[in-house]
């Protein structure tokens, strides 16, 4: 149970924001962080842990949204239930592709490549299939009741996805605790030993992309239910699979606390070159792109295992003045 | 209740003001007026960076355009000569940029917004001001979705989908008609977004109750590499007429390589036209252009203060497009509702919008009228490509040019 | 999207006098396609990873086209100026950036080319909007009448300029010194290094190669296409399908590998559509990576 204090501080902190800020904007700013934290997270299992760096994210995220919307606005499916039919989704997707990928042995680049292939099929086919609406996409009606899981009020949907970024975080935790998580990082050191060793690699990898699919859906499900709109360029498009791999990259790949650092740098990045640069089109990403860059050259571990690495540093420096002193 | 007191009096103190100046007819007038009017912070908000920035662009230019004309000839005279304070906004392209904007611009304190350009993002954004019940005049999503949502603070002032479909339909047959039906086989060619999809879903449903026949309905992704095996489809169905319904790119690419191909139907009608009636195209590809039909926002070729707007605009070195002139005239319909309700009050100018009449425009809508928020006054227009200049051909009352139809081959 | 029964429209396409311009079609796109496709395989083959810059990098040398037509110079003598220009600048890339960012992870070397093509998109979107420009050169409607079709004669010229490429690749490949160097480091990394050959400068080669193949074809595109900061993506994909079915590493294997996706993608686009028709592209390529990831020529992964 003390392994999970810090996660338990750090969402009792966030927690306690909109009591104190009351302005929508900065809000709104936490409220679309905090999602795009989830859906890292959900790529950090994968990627973080698993060393599988998937390039197709988009493709849980879009099918959480488009269930979420679909089964609403088609169906009459109530709101929480469509939720989680459309985490299950996510898990079903990342089931297939895990079991189409993993078994065929598809690592490294070729594997980037076939997740980057998959949301594109999903992307164009939910751009042709008339049940997500085609091009039009699928509008949610304004409904602002709490059976339709809208609020008119943000903080409402900020607590809402600080729980789910909570439950995500203690889902990793989990995993780095238990055997599983060893066996995972065990693939990603050396997949061939990981075999030689007796380690399902197939299994573990596809287990894995089913928890990443969950995790990633959810922040799609969260989506719709936030703008409630969902066309396929808003839910499979690259726009999220690149900023799903970029805040665990850059916040710590492989952290428990990773994604959601990445997620609140590259998103404070943002706003912050927008301040600089005013509406300069693409300067933003651009800084997105060098911080990428700069981040793998100098700190390979995100920046949480950069500050480790100066904390390293320095005690090897105080050892070494000790040792001449 | 005080507040809507404190109002009234506060304008009688104004007009009063107002007229004893006007009566003394001092030089010190301009100023006491100015001095009496504390600027309206209007919201301009569009996609400017990201895919769509060159159409963010070109609508942020008009609603500038339409701020600085209107500040120039003395403010909002009801309230005393108020400058019009233009808060901008960059939507990024997308939904999530444009509903964060939107918060910026509540916490600004604007009076109302004008914008948002495309359809997504638009009802994002209409949706997040709706919380605050801030008025929201949408520039050009064309959506049905966008109005029907029963949103008070919504209002467009240009034609949705629904209309401009029916539009170009009834026009495509008055057209035919008057060239002794000639046509009878149609394909379509559409890009499969938002629009090109709901467009053809239109189109195949209404075609054959007003005689023509649907030979084939293509779609095809936005970027589109290649064009070539869709126009051999069109060279071997042999439609007569071919009705495109695509983003500019597309469509430019679309009609070179008919040209390449020597495919030339009885008419190429666009609805919704990326290039179809665009300056820039006319412009660059006189020979690809040249004939082709737009169903299409267009501006009243009658009005003189469009075409002085016009030249204003290719002055600057920038083409006179949709984006342009439709929030100019937004910003106009603004103005005009704050002249009305002679206060910054969210409430008062969503009321003084949806009971607007103004027809002081440029576009070819007659008086505005609103109902649900759509403004039951605003059409398309059939335009040509002729002469390496864009004609009006219908409606009549607008028009500058007679169709050419069908096209000589 | 509503069509009407398949049939009919099919019996129409069915006819040879559609079904071979489209084949035609096919190969003289898919040609294209190929060029963009060889600069990936080659740096797949040498460097062992998928360079995701290589889209923006066309795009890049689409602009670059674009602005050397702007002061006169056409598109097929730009490739004389571009080809070296960009060899360079893709030569630097690799030496200076991706090399040493990556510390030789091949996970860290796709973040490091994801985040070039970031910055270099953007960037272009920066400096230049996302208006679309076009040239229009004198030969751009210029067609030959082939009786059954007419050919646009910048399609033809894009055709045999693959080729020329493809054998002055070859020649280098098996001639030169360099080339030698390339197929050792290729084959065998550590024993080449071990016979003294630079082998950081060898990927720095390779990937300066592969970036002047995308800027011969940038010019030839920049013809009949249009230019704006997303451009080269929609290549791209198309070039990844390409360099793993014809196996990666395989320069034939992209020269056949492009032709055949060029032919395929006409035929079915013609019978699917052409949204469809994408998907369709997409299928093939993760049924190739899922059953035979060496592609048709590629040595096993």
């Amino acid at each position: 149970m003390k392994a999970f204090t810090p996660i338990a501080v750090v969402v009792a902190l966030f927690a306690t924001v909109p009591l104190v800020v009351h302005s929508n904007v900065v809000l709104n700013f936490l409220v679309v962080a905090l999602m795009i934290a989830l859906a890292g997270q959900g790529w950090n299992i994968l990627g973080g842990y698993g060393g599988q760096y998937s390039f197709g994210h988009a493709a849980f995220f879009g099918t959480g949204a488009y269930v979420t919307a679909i089964l609403q606005v088609r169906y009459g499916v109530n709101a929480w239930v469509g939720f989680a039919i459309g985490i299950a989704a996510g898990a079903l997707v990342g089931a297939i592709i895990g079991a189409l990928t993993f078994r065929s042995g598809l690592r490294g680049s070729y594997f980037a490549l076939v997740t980057l292939a998959f949301a594109e099929v999903l992307r164009i086919s939910a751009s042709v299939a008339p049940i997500t609406g085609a091009g039009v996409g699928t509008l949610i009606k304004l409904d602002l009741r709490a059976q339709a899981f809208q609020f008119q009020s943000r903080a409402v949907f900020y607590w809402i996805i600080l729980a789910l970024v909570a439950l995500s975080l203690a889902i990793a935790k989990l995993i780095e605790r238990s055997r599983f998580g060893v066996w995972l990082v065990a693939v990603r050191e050396n997949e061939d030993a990981a075999q030689a060793l007796g380690i399902d690699v197939a299994t573990v990898k596809s287990a894995a992309m089913v928890i990443s699919g969950a995790i990633t859906a959810a922040a799609g499900c969260f989506y719709a239910q936030y703008f409630l709109f969902v066309d396929s360029g808003i839910a499979y498009g690259t726009w999220i699979s690149i900023e799903v791999l970029l805040t665990p990259i850059i916040g710590g790949v492989g952290t428990v606390f990773g994604p959601l650092f990445g997620a609140m740098v590259v998103k404070a990045l943002g706003e912050g070159a927008r301040l600089v640069t005013g509406d300069a089109p693409g300067l933003d990403l651009v800084v997105y792109g060098a911080v990428l860059i700069l981040v793998i050259a100098f700190t390979p571990r995100g920046l949480i295992g950069g500050l480790a690495q100066a904390r390293q540093w320095l005690m090897r420096r105080r050892g070494a003045e000790a040792h001449h002193g | 209740m005080s507040t809507c007191k404190f109002q009234l009096s506060r304008r009688r103190f104004l007009t009063t003001t107002a007229a004893i100046a006007a009566a003394s007819g001092s030089l010190a007038m301009p100023s006491v007026l100015r001095a009496a009017g504390a600027p309206v912070k209007l919201g301009v908000l569009h996609p400017v960076s990201g895919a769509l920035s060159y159409s963010g662009t070109q609508g942020r230019l008009g609603a500038t355009m339409a701020i600085e004309e209107i500040n120039a000839a003395g403010g909002i005279k009801s309230l005393g000569g108020a400058k019009i304070d233009a808060v901008l906004g960059d939507a990024r392209s997308t939904p999530e940029g444009g509903t964060a904007e939107v918060e910026k611009m509540n916490s600004d304190g604007v009076a109302c917004i004008v914008g948002g350009y495309a359809s997504n993002i638009c009802l994002a954004t209409t949706q997040a001001a709706a919380r605050y019940d801030l008025p929201y005049v949408v520039d050009v999503g064309v959506a049905d979705g966008i109005v029907t949502r029963g949103l008070k603070n919504t209002f467009r002032f240009g034609p949705g989908f629904g209309v401009i479909a029916k539009t170009a339909l009834d026009n495509l047959v008055k057209i035919n008609d008057a060239a002794g039906k000639v046509a009878k086989t149609v394909m379509i060619v559409h890009e499969d977004s938002l629009f090109g999809s709901g467009l053809a879903k239109l189109l195949n449903a209404q075609l054959p109750s007003k005689g023509f026949q649907v030979l084939e309905t293509v779609s095809h992704p936005t970027p589109n590499r290649d064009f070539n095996t869709i126009v051999l489809k069109i060279k071997a169905q042999n439609p007569d007429i071919v009705i495109p319904a695509d983003y500019y790119n597309e469509y430019v690419l679309l009609a070179r390589t008919m040209l390449q191909q020597h495919v030339r139907p009885k008419a190429i009608y666009s609805v919704l036209g990326g290039a179809a009636s665009s300056y820039k195209f006319v412009k660059e590809f006189p020979d690809a252009a040249k004939g082709i039909m737009d169903c299409n926002h267009w501006f009243n070729p009658h009005s003189d203060k469009a075409l002085a707007l016009k030249k204003k605009v290719e002055a600057k070195g920038q083409f006179f497009t949709y984006e342009v002139y439709l929030n100019y005239s937004c910003v106009g319909l603004v103005a005009d509702a704050l002249e009305r309700a002679a206060s910054a009050d969210r409430a008062k100018i969503t009321a003084a919008l949806a009971s607007s009449t103004w027809s002081g425009h440029i576009m070819p809508y007659g008086p505005t009228k609103f109902v649900n928020g759509q403004n039951e006054g605003a059409a398309p227009c059939n335009t040509q490509v002729q002469d390496n200049d864009i004609k009006v051909i219908l409606p009549a009352e607008f028009a500058n040019g007679k169709a050419i139809f069908p096209m000589k081959a | 999207m509503c069509h009407p029964p398949l049939p009919a429209s099919i019996l129409v396409v069915l006819s040879p006098a559609i079904i071979i311009p489209a084949i035609l079609n096919g190969l003289l796109t898919g040609a294209v396609y190929a060029l963009v496709a060889l600069g990936l395989t080659l740096v797949y083959g040498v460097l062992h990873i998928i360079n995701f810059a290589h889209g923006a990098l066309l795009t890049a040398a689409m602009f670059a086209a674009f602005f050397a037509y702007q002061f006169g110079i056409d598109p097929y003598v730009a490739i004389f100026l571009l080809a070296p220009a960009f060899f360079a600048v893709g030569y630097a890339l690799q030496r200076l950036v991706i090399g040493p960012a990556a510390h030789g992870d091949d996970r860290n070397m796709l973040l490091v080319t994801l985040g070039i093509a970031v910055i270099i998109e953007n960037a272009l979107l920066y400096a230049f909007r996302a208006d679309t420009r076009t040239i229009d050169v004198p030969y751009a409607f210029q067609s030959i009448d082939f009786g059954f079709t007419f050919v646009a004669v910048p399609r033809l010229v894009g055709f045999a300029a693959v080729f020329a490429v493809a054998l002055v690749l070859w020649l280098i490949m098996t001639f030169t010194d360099t080339g030698k160097a390339i197929r050792a480091v290729a084959k065998e990394k550590v024993g080449a290094e071990l016979a003294g050959i630079d082998v950081a400068h060898v990927y720095a080669v390779t990937f300066g190669l592969g970036t002047a193949c995308v800027a011969i074809a940038a010019c030839l595109l920049v013809p009949t296409y249009y230019v704006n900061p997303s451009a080269g993506n929609a290549f791209v994909l198309v070039a990844f399908t390409i360099v793993v079915l014809g196996g990666m590493g395989s320069v034939p294997g992209a020269l056949i590998g492009g032709l055949v996706i060029g032919v395929v993608e006409s035929l079915s686009s013609l019978f699917f559509g052409d949204s469809l028709g994408q998907v369709g592209i997409f299928l093939i390529f993760i049924a190739v990576l899922l059953v035979r990831p060496s592609g048709l020529f590629g040595a096993r992964a």
